[in-house]
């Protein structure tokens, strides 16, 4: 029995927190001690919040001694839970003689400066940027990056195309402010994005159906639809192909719509799987979206013919479906802007009121400068501009308007006749280059390759990439014996060929595709 | 091409789906200048967005700007840049915000993104906040920027609002403001303007910010700044960041949007960033990688020509003293566009006070208390592009309709849009439309 009355009047507390942000430590000195002989044991015990709850879920400690006055002892207390910071702490010490005990209590506010965000994992590398990763770190001369989808010169070196030169030369010597653009986008580039989508004298850009929003690109293009399809069609779902490219998944994802997939890849025919893709879209409920590569597919290479376009489009105005294009390669297909427009104009005749989210990255190669447009077709000018208004409202509190940069860099050389007419040549001669690629590489393949397996899917396919129907271990193969870069998918991007590397390549593909399982 | 089919199929078209999408209503703020742009009366005026301009009312782009532009023309190419944006220029925006030695930055414990200018860096961020604290809600002072709710709101994080603005005395509402904070439940999420605060002009002062980061402390509050205005409001970024600095020796883990649309002229480029101070450099890199995954489904990775221009400017030292020259020269001229406009609503007679338009700097808290005799007072004083002028929604329709002057509803003028040749005809016509209050 302690008699009189123990009084613990100081007890200094120090946090010190350890590296691996899973323990505390709780430096506790006695300061004062009344009535208490030096040697009774004073214990610095467990924690309280603030509200004086134990807190045991967030902290597991071993009571330590306060041996002496001045003497620090030290608690360390491992940290179970990571949720919520813990808010303030009271120590308590307890004055044990001959096992009976009187409590002192001294609480100190330590505010623990532990991270809100503590349980955020580290979050998976990119499939495609991780590629590119890889072939920096590789040190060997033979390498090859087919990873990227970004076009190369037959030097292999990246590509400023002469147009987009000019135009910033025009640009910077007219020394044009820099104000904000209105949130739907220059107005000049809106209107030349139109027109070359739809064609100038298309009926429905002549009588105003048309709602265009200069949007980031390819990817800003589809968010913003996105959003749009889940305020207003809640219940709709979206459907992709089968392969298609890997953010259309994270882009929907995250605006939180629904999708399924239609068939689209056949990897017995290395080509379109259309019986299946049809059946798939007649299956899925009425009025879904249907997601449609208006030309050059990502990451196949594979596109519909005209025949099947028009079947698509005889399926998909019966199930009162909505066609939704992305249009990430016009001109880049067949090196024709007109001709590679052909299934969204196909649809627009039609009569169907449609989405296109459009990209300037590749055809004007303004990759960065983040370029492109939303363009919902609609059945009357007053739908337009209420669909116009609203996706205004869905990007304002995402970036609020967009970057000029880009956007007049397209308006000054798809404006300008001339600029215009060089451009055209300039596509010709990117899309050239690769179509001779794929020639020589189609050459190469069947001239070496003795099995007769028949290579023609190579030449069938347009566009920047290839889907090589090799599978996971062979263009794994591909990377770890022969340093070619790409996508474990058994997707090559021609863009990063050039026509000296095709034996070489025909040789690793031949090995990859005989050889490993 | 008719086939051979009943048309009545595609007439489906006829009643269209976008039937149920009504149209939006115009942006409270960008609407204004396009009500502007219409107006073909050669007396109008825009006091509206908040876009610099010069004292002829011309937009102006900087020297410096100019400058970087050159060095940039004929460039490299046009690659994509990461995900998270330019490192180099994230790595000089850090600078600005935490200071040219800051320890945080040497630790590599700030996860920071390039964002789509302040908008883009607040959205990523409650996206981000949605996605890893989903329970949380975010604190938003009244009034502030109309945008911040929509941004908060299209992320689903829940909003309440805290006690900012005094009408009665044109300031700091400081003690309803204190009490609020100590009454949110521990832990919560607050934004709070790091200067300038837009639109009211009133921000704390450095004792005021001192005592609310303390109670931050012991309520474990998450500080979240938006800064859009550094340079801006004083002349000096390093004055205009105190209060995030006081943040940071309290040892806060804070978060920052910052902006370059204002400070350098940058507006259309959208370039900015968002940063996290987090506990150590591993939770930055996973905080990081998070943020670019919520990017990716956005836009993928932002544009490149405003960053380009951002990092050859802070980079090299004589553009950046050219740069801070500059800012200096805008922030001079809207304080003394401030004077001007009070001196002249005073000449008038005017039977409010427009005291609080000018940036009285060197009032401090304790002054104003002395002054004032009131314990709970306000410090009175504006800075920044903005004043609030406590005008009605109906007398600024007046200012509209009459006088075309155009500035948003709340009453909020934009500085920058005053100039030696407006600011007479700007204060008669305030004058006209409040002289009966």
């Amino acid at each position: 029995m302690i008699s009189g009355s123990y009084q613990m009047t100081g007890c200094d507390l120090t946090l010190v927190s350890i590296p691996e942000r899973k323990s505390l430590l709780l430096k506790g000195t006695a300061t004062h001690g009344i009535g208490l002989p030096m040697t009774e044991h004073r214990k610095l015990v467990a924690l309280q919040d603030a509200a004086g709850c134990h807190s045991p879920q967030l902290f597991k400690g071993v009571a330590g001694d306060l041996i002496a006055r001045k003497i620090p002892s030290f608690l360390r207390l491992d940290r179970m839970a990571s949720s919520v910071a813990p808010l303030a702490l009271c120590a308590s010490a307890v004055a044990i003689r001959e096992n009976s005990k009187a409590f002192g209590r001294v609480s100190m506010a330590v505010a623990v400066n532990v991270s809100r965000f503590e349980s955020v994992t580290m979050a998976p590398p990119d499939p495609i940027l991780g590629v590119s990763e890889a072939f920096k770190a590789d040190t060997s001369d033979a390498k090859l990056n087919l990873g990227v989808g970004a076009y190369r010169t037959e030097e292999l070196q990246p590509y400023v195309l002469n147009v987009v030169r000019k135009a910033e030369n025009l640009m910077l010597e007219r020394g044009e402010n820099k104000e904000y653009l209105p949130i739907e986008g220059l107005a000049a580039f809106n209107k030349v994005t139109a027109d070359l989508l739809f064609g100038a004298n298309n009926t429905v850009i002549q009588e105003g159906k048309v709602a265009t929003v200069q949007s980031l690109s390819g990817t800003g293009s589809l968010r913003l639809a996105a959003a749009f399809i889940q305020r207003y069609f809640l219940d709709a779902k979206v459907l992709i192909s089968s392969p298609t490219w890997g953010n259309h998944k994270n882009i929907f994802n995250d605006a939180r719509v629904p999708w399924s997939e239609y068939r689209y890849y056949d990897p017995r025919t290395v080509g379109l799987d259309f019986d299946g893709m049809l059946a798939d879209i007649k299956a899925a409920p009425d009025g879904s979206f249907v997601l449609l590569h208006g030309c050059a597919h990502n990451p196949t290479g594979i596109d519909p013919t005209p025949e099947q376009w028009n079947k698509l489009a005889d399926i998909i105005q019966d199930k009162n479906h909505i066609p939704f294009f992305d249009v990430a390669y016009q001109g880049f297909a067949s090196g024709s802007l007109d001709t590679d427009a052909y299934s969204v104009r196909l649809f627009v005749e039609r009569g169907l009121e449609l989405l296109v989210a459009q990209s300037y990255s590749k055809n004007l190669g303004l990759y960065a400068e983040r370029i492109g447009a939303i363009n919902v077709v609609c059945s009357s000018s007053d739908a337009a501009a209420r669909v116009k208004s609203q996706l205004k409202r869905l990007a304002r509190p995402m970036y609020s308007n967009p970057p000029v940069h880009g956007a007049r860099i397209v308006a000054n050389v798809v404006g300008d006749a001339t600029l215009f007419n060089e451009w055209k040549q300039e596509m010709e001669l990117m899309a050239g280059r690769i179509k001779n690629v794929r020639q020589r590489l189609f050459d190469y393949l069947s001239q070496k390759d003795k099995s007769g397996k028949d290579w023609s899917f190579i030449l069938k396919q347009i566009g920047m990439f290839s889907f090589t129907g090799l599978n996971k271990a062979q263009s794994e193969h591909m990377t770890n014996k022969w340093h070619v870069y790409m996508t474990k998918d058994g997707r090559i991007s021609l863009a990063g060929l050039s026509l000296s590397k095709c034996e070489y390549l025909a040789d690793a593909i031949i090995d990859s595709f005989h050889n490993v399982g | 091409m008719w086939r051979g089919r009943s048309w009545a199929v595609g007439a489906r078209s006829m009643s269209s789906w976008w039937s149920n999408v009504e149209p939006a209503p115009k942006d409270p703020i960008l609407g204004v200048t396009e009500a502007y742009l219409a107006d073909p009366s050669p007396d109008k005026v825009n006091v509206g967005v908040g876009a610099y301009r010069d004292d002829n009312g011309k937009p102006v782009v900087l020297e410096c700007v100019r400058e970087a532009e050159r060095r940039i023309a004929g460039n490299l190419n046009m690659e994509y840049l990461p995900m998270g944006g330019s490192n180099k220029m994230i790595e000089e925006s850090l600078k600005l915000a935490y200071g040219e030695d800051s320890e945080f930055i040497k630790d590599r414990r700030i996860a920071a993104v390039q964002s789509l200018s302040g908008t883009g860096a607040c959205r990523l961020f409650a996206d981000f906040q949605k996605r890893f604290l989903p329970d949380s809600q975010i604190y938003i002072p009244v009034p502030t920027w109309a945008n911040h709710h929509n941004i908060w709101r299209d992320a689903r994080v829940p909003q309440q609002t805290f006690h900012y603005y005094h009408p009665e005395s044109r300031g700091l509402d400081f003690a309803a403001l204190m009490e609020d904070i100590k009454n949110a439940p521990n832990g919560s999420f607050f934004l709070l303007h790091a200067c300038a605060h837009n639109p009211t002009g009133v921000d704390p002062s450095e004792e005021q910010w001192r005592e609310i980061s303390h109670l931050f402390r012991v309520k474990n509050h998450f500080p979240f700044f938006d800064m859009a205005y550094q340079g801006f409001a004083s002349g000096d970024p390093e004055r205009d960041a105190k209060a995030i600095r006081i943040f940071l020796e309290d040892g806060h883990l804070i978060g920052c949007a910052q902006s370059y649309a204002k400070n350098m002229g940058l507006y259309g480029q959208r370039v900015g960033c968002l940063s996290i101070l987090c506990e150590d450099e591993m939770q930055a890199v996973a905080v990081k990688s998070q943020l670019q995954q919520i990017a990716r489904p956005m836009y993928s990775n932002p544009p490149v020509h405003g960053s380009l221009i951002v990092l050859i400017i802070l980079s090299d030292p004589d553009l950046k003293s050219l740069w801070l020259k500059e800012v200096k020269v805008m922030a001079d001229r809207i304080i003394g566009m401030r004077k001007a406009l009070r001196e002249n609503l005073e000449k008038l007679g005017s039977p409010l006070s427009w005291e609080h338009i000018t940036n009285q700097s060197s009032y401090s808290l304790e002054k104003c208390k002395e002054d004032c005799g009131d314990g709970n007072v306000n410090v009175i004083s504006e800075i920044g592009m903005f004043c609030y002028s406590g005008m009605t929604p109906e007398q600024v329709d007046r200012l509209t309709n009459e006088f075309h002057i155009y500035m948003t509803r709340n009453g909020r003028i934009s500085m920058a849009g005053v100039t030696t040749g407006n600011v007479t005809y700007l204060a008669n016509a305030i004058h006209e439309v409040t002289k009966s209050t």
